[in-house]
């Protein structure tokens, strides 16, 4: 199992601020990526627009990084501190 | 001392109060950069009430914090805060303080700038804009 959160105005645009979900070994982000655009419809057009980064366990991270249970996986709309 | 030099918090911080444990952490400082960022009231051309900075606890202060040592081997500096405020921050209020101590002002005004640089470009801090037309969440960082 990985949580996944969502920030800001991803918040608000997937309806949900963190979701629970069930992978099997050897995952990868991109793999996570395409389940999650199934399971929640408006990520697919949102990753679709660009400009969004994932981290996993507080990194940003390639879509090619294997996750594995417990992890943290965060997606990340373009920042504006400051 | 890391901890009290790297802060997201929602409450203000004192200008003062923080430029002093610079002062006072090193006789050698002879030069203290500010950077004071503050909620202006006009965007993009549009007027705006207020601002809500939302972060991800936790990455954030370790963005800030990887920021602060990243300055302190690469300038010959000698101590850097980062504060950031998140939540509702109305016009005028205080938004980022960083203040860096070295012992020239060289090196303190081109680490301040590559601090304020870099804190918008990897940490993990968005903000809403509440406007006349509504509410906009802010995507870009000039």
């Amino acid at each position: 199992m990985v949580k996944v959160k969502f920030f800001a105005v991803l918040k608000g645009l997937v309806g949900k601020e963190e979701v629970a979900v069930e992978i099997e070994g050897g995952t990868t982000l991109g793999q996570l990526i395409e389940k999650l655009k199934i399971d929640l419809p408006p990520l697919k057009d949102i990753m679709q627009k660009g400009g969004i980064l994932i981290s996993v366990n507080q990194e940003v991270v390639e879509k090619d990084a294997v996750i594995q249970d417990g992890d943290e996986i965060a997606f990340l709309p373009p920042f504006a501190g400051g | 001392m890391d901890q009290d030099r790297i802060r997201v918090q929602t409450e203000d911080f004192g200008v003062e109060e923080e430029t002093n444990k610079i002062k006072q952490c090193s006789k050698r400082i002879g030069g203290i950069v500010t950077f004071l960022g503050t909620a202006r009231d006009f965007s993009k051309g549009q007027e705006i009430n207020k601002m809500d900075f939302d972060h991800y606890p936790g990455m954030a202060e370790k963005k800030l914090a990887e920021i602060r040592e990243q300055a302190l081997k690469d300038y010959d500096i000698i101590d850097v805060t980062i504060i950031h405020r998140v939540g509702e921050i109305a016009i005028g209020e205080n938004i980022v303080l960083i203040i860096v101590g070295a012992e020239h002002r060289k090196d303190a005004f081109r680490a301040c700038s590559w601090c304020i640089d870099e804190l918008k470009r990897i940490t993990p801090i968005w903000k809403k804009e509440t406007t006349p037309e509504g509410i906009v969440w802010v995507e870009e960082h000039p």
